[in-house]
């Protein structure tokens, strides 16, 4: 492993990396390197996903020609369905990774934390595309969509205009942070050097950005008032979101880490999914702390413990962010990667029901009113998902994102 | 500069200031919305009416929705809609019970009620859209919708606290419809179609002020005794002699999320009618006063920018040109580590 590696390195082989790393981190350590996967792009697992593309390409051209009602079982009593509760707001805290490795490692100034920057970058950057897809989908009248940019329309009390304002350029802002990483696959260095020496400035508009607008996605709620549910419906809205989105992100790292570490055949970074994780599990039960305190002192606590089918949902979710921490507690338990893989999926799920609880189960119009996805509605929310999944792939064969493994870099 | 610690702790206590601001105080609150001077309005009188469903038709062709198809187990009605929809603005709905005999009686009775938007003090519908379409008349406060702006995302759907914006969730090129009190007649001197129409005064349109002066004489009646009930629009001169109901204590849209422009008396309790309990406090107005105390004048995002970019600004712009550094890599690692500088 040199250690000394030339300025301009050869583009196939990318010895060095400048795109985030700090200026002073020592040239070829082994550990800061990033290099593409390589292999074949296409296999049978990418087949399949291509396939389940296409079949939302063919449901969303139904949708575009006969309209939502065609493919979807939205009503006036729920408007808002699987598209917006789970590719909106559950899609886009689960890309909460990207900001808070970001700020693990920049902000906090965290080296150790490096290495998952990138592939965090990566999931959050197709996260946040997804997202906005999917809004794309669900808007009915997407043709105007630019209104919600356009100052003679914008009206700034909405929670809504903040939202799509705040996501639109944080999606923007991750493309420019990831914009290195392909300067750098392609040995751009004259580019890549000028972007650096104003990433710092997008790192940080990086990390604003989203802690506005996932608070925000917990404010959207707070204007349907007794529509919610009580044990659901707080002014802490915006904090639980933002403490859970920052838990379930960095449990999509640790999950992605080690899935990736498994499809790729790499090593695992162990230690540094079981800090992510740890600190993920935590902010986990800072939102527990803050949800049950917040309901004693609404003096609504009493309703979780009515034989409702709510507030069983409300203990699952509990209990679904209170035993991740336990199962990552000490040292010793992190050591077991299977641990730290179960610990992030159940952080996940616990997060992804909270939001679905909040958006689509608290909440009541009144009677008459039932939602249960469509086929249509599951078949584009998962096509979404393969289409993640997808480029993610791609673009880790592709490019230097996931860190250079020893053996490989010694063998190439 | 800034130093972590700081910084962490700032962050912190604005999050827990903008908790606690928005939490137990009213400090910055957004204003509650007066009534506008020449608020419109319509009264309905629950005890009046007579189930006719003149003013729904009446609506329909007024404000050019098309018919809607019901399927009941009765048989397969045209045009006897049951709720709003994206092709109905306006409602009559029934209460029954028992033997369903007795007007204006809980038990054994039966009862009606309208349904249409309640032209909101404090919409909520207004509050949310991201694209002005939904705006309130600063004179006349009347709700009104803007196809040209409508973006299609229903978060007034989705918002309303009585359920009234509908969509065309039907259509490929979809849209929101609700009730607008007919102001597209107003220039030619008409008024809402419901309330021209209807034979008993149940549905009476008028200025809210005088509307509110009416409610008041009607509560103040003995019930039984004659009285003359106006019809149309208020002060037009139509009307006719009646009996004086008997009304539940409760002027449904008097007060409730800050007051409506559309008021509503009726012989049964409201809950009876399923109309919904709301607060008095306007959501709009608590969503305004949360996102207010957060984003307050911007301070908050603004300062911890400000944060975010000396820490990011010292962590990562190069010092020196790259290549000409002196290269010791375990000390420099475990410098940054520590979070200090090499
Ligand atoms: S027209 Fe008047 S009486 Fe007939 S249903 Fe409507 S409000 Fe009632
Ligand atoms: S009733 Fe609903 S649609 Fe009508 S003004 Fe109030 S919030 Fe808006
Ligand atoms: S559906 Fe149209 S009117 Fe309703 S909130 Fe969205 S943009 Fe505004």
């Amino acid at each position: 492993m040199s250690t000394a590696a030339p300025h301009g390195a050869h583009p196939a082989h990318p010895v060095r990396e400048v795109g985030h790393e700090l200026p002073h981190v020592p040239a070829g350590a082994a550990h800061e390197e990033a290099a593409p996967v390589g292999g074949r792009i296409w296999n049978r697992f990418t087949a399949g996903l291509a396939a389940l593309v296409l079949v939302m390409c063919a449901v969303l051209a139904m949708r575009f020609i006969r309209g939502i009602g065609a493919v979807t079982n939205l009503n006036d009593g729920y408007p808002w369905g699987l598209w917006i509760a789970y590719d909106v707001v559950v899609g886009s805290a689960l890309a909460a990774g990207g900001f808070t490795v970001a700020f693990l490692t920049y902000i906090l100034n965290r080296g150790e934390y490096h290495p998952a920057v990138r592939p965090a970058l990566l999931a959050a950057l197709f996260g946040y595309v997804q997202a906005g897809m999917s809004v794309f989908f669900d808007i009915g009248r997407y043709w105007e969509f630019w209104h919600m940019f356009w100052p003679r329309y914008v009206q700034v009390n909405s929670v809504l205009f903040e939202v799509s304002l705040c996501i639109t350029t944080y999606t923007l802002v991750l493309f420019v942070e990831f914009t290195p990483v392909i300067l750098e696959r392609f040995g751009w260095e004259r580019p890549r050097q000028k972007i650096n020496r104003v990433l710092f400035f997008f790192v940080a508009v990086g990390v604003l950005l989203p802690t506005m607008h996932q608070s925000s996605l917990g404010s959207l709620l707070v204007i349907f008032g007794p529509q919610v549910h009580p044990l659901y419906q707080t002014q802490l809205l915006p904090l639980l979101f933002l403490t859970s989105c920052i838990g379930m992100g960095l449990a999509a790292v640790v999950f992605e880490g080690t899935v990736s570490a498994l499809a790729f055949k790499r090593h695992l970074e162990q230690e540094l999914l079981g800090k992510l994780i740890r600190i993920g599990t935590t902010l986990g039960l800072a939102f527990l702390v803050l949800r049950i305190g917040d309901c004693a002192r609404r003096g609504v606590l009493g309703l979780a413990f009515q034989p409702t089918a709510l507030s069983l949902l409300f203990w699952i979710e509990n209990v679904l962010f209170l035993v991740p921490a336990l199962l990552v507690a000490t040292e010793r338990a992190r050591r077991h990667p299977q641990r730290l893989f179960v610990a992030a999926c159940l952080l996940a799920v616990g997060g992804l029901l909270y939001r679905r609880s909040a958006y689509l189960v608290a909440y009541e119009t009144g009677a008459g009113f039932r939602y249960f996805p469509s086929m249509g509605e599951l078949a584009v929310s998962v096509g979404l998902v393969a289409f993640e999944i997808l480029a993610i792939t791609i673009a880790i064969r592709l490019l230097p994102v996931l860190p250079k493994e020893p053996e490989a870099a010694e063998s190439a | 500069m800034l130093s972590r610690r700081d910084f962490l702790s700032g962050a912190a206590g604005g999050v827990a200031a903008a908790a606690v601001a928005t939490t137990t105080t009213d400090a910055g609150a957004r204003e509650a919305k007066p009534m506008p001077d020449h608020a419109l309005g319509l009264l309905f009188d629950g005890t009046l009416c007579i189930g006719c469903r003149a003013c729904v038709a009446a609506c329909k062709e007024a404000n050019g929705m098309p018919p809607e198809r019901t399927m009941l187990e009765g048989g397969d009605y045209w045009d006897a809609p049951l709720d709003l929809s994206g092709k109905t603005l306006n409602v009559i709905k029934c209460y029954r019970d028992g033997a369903g005999t007795r007007k204006d009686e809980v038990n054994d009775g039966f009862a009606f009620t309208k349904t249409s938007c309640m032209h909101c003090v404090d919409p909520s519908c207004v509050s949310v859209c991201p694209v002005s379409a939904m705006t309130k008349d600063p004179v006349t406060g009347i709700v009104k919708y803007s196809l040209e702006a409508c973006i299609g995302c229903r978060y007034c759907v989705a918002a309303c606290p009585f359920g009234v914006p509908r969509f065309t969730y039907d259509e490929a090129f979809p849209r929101i419809n609700k009730c607008q009190l007919c102001e597209q007649r107003h220039a030619d001197g008409g008024y809402s179609a419901c309330a021209e129409v209807c034979p008993t005064g149940a549905t009476l349109y008028g200025r809210v002020k005088d509307l509110q002066q009416e409610v008041a004489r009607r509560k103040a009646l003995t019930p039984g005794a004659k009285t003359t009930y106006p019809r149309g629009r208020l002060g037009n001169g139509d009307s006719y002699q009646g009996v004086a109901k008997r009304y539940v204590d409760h002027v449904y849209g008097e007060k409730e999320i800050g007051g409506t422009q559309v008021l509503h008396l009726s012989g049964v309790p409201f809950e009876l009618l399923n109309k919904p309990k709301l607060p008095l406090d306007a959501p709009a107005r608590v969503a305004e006063t949360l996102q207010g105390a957060i984003y307050h004048a911007l301070m908050a995002p603004i300062g911890f920018l400000g944060a975010l970019l000396a820490l990011a600004y010292r962590h990562m712009r190069p010092a020196d040109p790259p290549l000409e550094r002196g290269v010791e890599p375990g000390a420099s690692v475990k410098a940054r580590e520590k979070g200090g500088e090499p």
